[in-house]
């Protein structure tokens, strides 16, 4: 329901005094215009009870007012953290104006957290004792207001040596987990290792420095970031993986400084016809290998950018060298290196195909790089399960395989059907004539 | 407009009404004509409780997207935040702050509503960039609970999961408790109060405490609610990362991924294949051809945290080497990634040597071979054949109980218990003869579209004897979910 203008005016002049209670609308004390000098005539009778010096006076408006120049304390706490939904839904629980009137310098430890979970005002500088602090925050975590436990915690941060603190919330897990929270959101990244540290915490600590490396956009001083992660106390995998990351950047650096100079010395013809659409640097180990088998696959083994040397330092096992170099290979429509590559030698000299990864996985990455059907039937006839044969070499009209596979099913019926698939006249067909008539075939049917 | 809300057992729409209560205070507060600047996660969630026509009843005259630079010319008189306590919004508000030509005329007043909670981290922040003063009404919305539909609610906390299982951090927890001390302050007391799970001990322990600390919040409204409910996510990690199969969850899943419906076909299997136990323990081909085939990522993550908790945790070899063919394909920087789901137990180490998955799998009955799909009379009909354990266990609350599964109850993570709260005499709640009990189902961590509609499922059936209305901290899916486990791998703007 909107007030009408003129009720707005009074409303916000009658209100002016009004201090710190439950209802929400008593949140003016945040209307800087009018209420400023209002408000500094009430903190007068807030800090009665304060007679500690180092209270530093903060103005509305935030600046630290005085000589002193730290980081401002949570006396912004009064600008009232007030709990609109419970005053809602649960009317009862209003308490009298008054209230605020009642100051006191000897509130517990328990009763201040209560205070301050309401948001009222509460200097916490005259818990100067290690047992109140933390009886403090005892209290502050059992009252589960995540900004309740974070302010007591940047008082306890501010007044207690590192080592105290640290010691003191491993034995407190949820005021523990809190900091971390904290450190983690506002960035303190030094003091949240130490910590980390303290806690021996220590692939946390190695992963947490690790993921800093995404913040570092210049390559050489990523590289040189990476380096200096290796000797962190990761698990023993990780930190095969991370010295990999590491190994494998230095890599692409070289390989991007020498291609960025063979594309622009326009010597190099793989380079002239396909100019590289991005750099290398950055790229994820296999995305590389393709790169490697596309633009220096005839290297030796010797350099940094041949796909054999990519393989051997980073263990890249067999199934996944060859599919990426049959994709990289087929991409170039360079089919003889494919049959190379699924042709081994046995000692006798006598070649044999055979595909780490299945040939209807062959099939479909030749046919997706639009092989001419002679190449793709040398594979799809090479596919160990019948059906699947089949279903490939018609899909992708190899009518040789086709018929083939038909001749050997003794399949007359499908073999016939097939006829209409294939050119009139054809050799195919003539094929599948000569098979029909084969008076030597037992048809099944 | 509000009457999906008012069509279940219980009626949301008096929650709904005070939410837009609420949000009618504050606007009222900034009095004339305003401009909203949103924090974009936001517009989803206000989106269920109030349409842009009660905003222009209030006076907002024009609304923007919260982002650096200078702020719209708009004439307007106030300029309102809405925005999570976020301390890199804090830096963007910053900007646009600083960006303001203080010589325009007429001057514009600034404010924030922080939702759902005001935060002190933030407002010192924004002090020490030396622009706290310049917020004339800086508060908060409670919106803890909100109700999507007339039997759910939501805390749409993307976060919570991460939060709480990876971070031990309590703050959504908190959320949760004063929001069902919110719906219990306009539905009554719950008399009874079940959990099982950490986070879910963790929040009853917190709704205790907040009811002893307001002693005056005994109201005298008489109780809608039986029994409450509070799950903890973890206690099946299985759920959220099988591929839902009810029309609802079906949409929720595909919508923006393009598979062919041969690769879908291929991917429900495997994952059937591993929700009935066959071949867990050793490295699938499927996976590793889609890893082969660069498939997307969290397609990747889903398959093999789904092996892994159908597993009970992966051998070392086989978590090495699944690990190894992602980092390599994928990007080493994924390790953050890999850690997190760890933690979450998502992707982990087999440690005790052996599977429980199978014993629990048997005991509670959830791999159903007989479903009928059409004419559903169990469950698991929702992800055709698998029935979800969240939901099981929620069943057999109801009947018979749960001291008949405590040995399998110990198998799952965290402790499970009861409270009763006590009612005020004369508001015993006395149930007509052949009428429902209702319980408050809250899955902390998160609810899946199958999980609401197994619950439903149960609520239609005759002689069921309970109707559930669900709450979470989010709807998920298993995409969404693993995605907020994911690490941000791009850095952040500023």
């Amino acid at each position: 329901m909107s007030r009408a203008r003129a009720d707005e005016e009074e409303y916000w002049h009658s209100s002016k005094f009004r201090a710190f209670t439950f209802d929400d609308e008593d949140d003016e004390l945040s209307q800087l215009k009018e209420s400023k000098r209002a408000v500094n005539s009430l903190r007068d009778i807030v800090d009665d009870d304060d007679d500690d010096d180092d209270l530093e006076r903060v103005s509305w408006s935030g600046e630290p007012v005085g000589r002193r120049n730290r980081l401002p304390s949570f006396q912004s706490l009064s600008n009232a953290l007030s709990d609109t939904g419970v005053k809602n839904y649960a009317p009862e629980l209003r308490r009298p104006k008054a209230e605020y009137k009642d100051y006191s310098s000897d509130w517990s430890p328990k009763d201040t957290v209560k205070r301050m979970q309401r948001g009222k005002v509460c200097s916490l500088e005259r818990f100067r004792s290690l047992q109140d602090k933390l009886v403090l925050l005892d209290e502050a975590v059992a009252g589960h207001d995540g900004n309740v436990i974070t302010a007591v915690l940047i008082f306890l941060k501010r007044t207690l040596r590192r080592e105290i603190l640290f010691r003191e919330l491993e034995v407190r897990q949820v005021a523990l987990c809190h900091l971390i929270h904290f450190l983690k959101e506002t960035g303190e990244q030094k003091l949240l290792l130490d910590l980390l540290r303290f806690l021996d915490r220590t692939e946390e600590v190695a992963l947490s420095q690790y993921r800093e490396h995404l913040n570092i956009q210049d390559v050489e001083k990523r590289r040189e970031f990476l380096k200096g992660c290796i000797g962190l106390p990761f698990s023993a995998e990780d930190t095969s993986h991370i010295q990999d990351h590491y190994t494998l950047l230095e890599r692409q650096i070289i390989i991007e400084a020498n291609d960025r100079h063979l594309e622009t010395a326009g010597q190099s013809e793989i380079f002239r016809k396909y100019p590289r659409k991005a750099s290398i640097l950055n790229m994820p180990l296999v995305t590389t290998l393709f790169y490697s088998c596309f633009y220096h696959y005839t290297e030796a083994e010797g350099t940094f950018s041949s796909p054999t040397n990519l393989k051997k330092t980073f263990k890249i096992p067999d199934k996944q060298y060859v599919l990426t170099a049959l994709a990289a290979r087929a991409k170039l429509r360079a089919w003889d290196d494919v049959d190379a590559l699924l042709t081994t030698k046995n000692w006798l000299g006598y070649t044999k195909k055979k595909a780490p990864i299945g040939f209807h996985r062959v099939v479909e990455i030749l046919q997706r790089n639009n092989a001419p059907v002679q190449v793709l039937q040398e594979y799809v006839r090479l596919v160990e399960d019948v059906e699947t044969r089949l279903n490939l070499a018609t899909k992708y009209k190899c009518h040789d395989v086709v018929i083939e596979t038909y001749r050997d099913l003794k399949d007359r019926i499908q073999l016939t059907a097939y006829k209409c698939k294939v050119e009139r006249g054809s050799a195919e067909e003539q094929n599948i004539n000569s098979i029909l008539n084969n008076t030597q075939i037992r048809w099944k049917n | 407009m509000a009457a999906h809300l008012s069509s279940g057992r219980v009626n949301l729409t008096a929650l709904r009404e005070a939410g837009r209560r609420e949000l009618r205070q504050f606007l009222d507060k900034c009095a004339g004509s305003k401009a909203i600047v949103w924090d974009e996660y936001l517009t989803g969630p206000f989106g269920l409780i109030a349409q842009y026509s009660l905003l222009k009843e209030h006076e907002v005259e024009k609304m923007v997207t919260l982002k650096p630079g200078r702020l719209p010319q708009a004439d307007v008189k106030n300029v309102i935040f809405f925005v999570r306590p976020k301390l890199e919004l804090m830096d963007i508000i910053t900007d646009n702050v600083l960006r303001e030509d203080r010589g325009r005329s007429p001057q514009r007043d600034f404010h924030i509503l922080f939702v759902p909670r005001r935060s002190l981290l933030c407002e010192q922040w924004l002090k020490e960039q030396g622009v706290l003063g310049s917020f004339i009404h800086r508060e908060q919305y409670s919106l803890d609970l909100i109700p999507v539909d007339g039997d759910l609610l939501s805390m749409e906390s993307e976060s919570a999961f991460k939060e709480c299982y990876l971070e031990s951090d309590q703050t959504s927890l908190y959320h949760a408790a004063k929001g069902l001390m919110t719906l219990q302050a306009l539905y009554g007391t719950i008399p009874q109060i079940f959990g099982k799970g950490e986070c879910a001990r963790h929040v009853a322990n917190m709704m205790i405490r907040m009811k002893r600390e307001f002693p005056g919040s005994q109201n005298s409204i008489f109780p809608v609610f039986d029994t409450l409910l509070l799950l903890d996510r973890n206690v099946d990690l299985l759920t959220p990362l099988a591929t839902q199969l009810t029309y609802e969850g079906l949409i929720d899943e595909i919508y923006g991924i393009q598979n062919t419906s041969e690769d879908f076909f291929d991917n429900l299997t495997v994952e059937q294949e591993f929700m009935s136990g066959i071949d867990t323990d050793k490295a699938n081909n499927y996976i590793e051809d889609c890893i082969a085939q660069k498939h997307p990522l969290i397609k990747i993550l889903r398959l093999v945290c789904l092996q892994s908790v159908c597993n009970s945790g992966l051998k070392q070899k086989v978590l090495d080497h699944y690990k190894r063919e992602i980092l390599q394909t994928y990007g080493y920087e994924h390790i953050l990634t890999l850690n997190n789901l760890e933690k979450a137990g998502l992707l982990k180490l087999q440690t005790s040597g052996r599977n429980n998955y199978p014993t629990i799998r048997k005991t509670l009955r959830l791999w159903m071979d007989d479903v009928n799909e059409q004419n559903p009379n169990d469950i698991s009909y929702v992800y055709s054949g698998y029935a979800p354990l969240s939901v099981r266990l929620a069943q057999l609350l109801a009947r018979p109980g749960w001291r008949s599964i405590e040995e399998v109850l110990k198998m799952l993570p965290g402790p499970h218990f009861e409270e009763r709260q006590q009612l005020p005499t004369g508001l015993q709640k006395k149930r007509q003869h052949g009428e429902n009990r209702v319980t408050l189902v809250f899955f902390l961590g998160g609810v899946t579209y199958a999980e609401i509609a197994a619950l439903r499922f149960l609520s239609q059936m005759e002689d069921g004897g309970t109707e559930y209305v669900i709450a979470t901290t989010k709807l998920i899916n298993g995409t969404s979910w693993i995605k907020s486990l994911m690490e941000k791998l791009e850095p952040a703007p500023f």
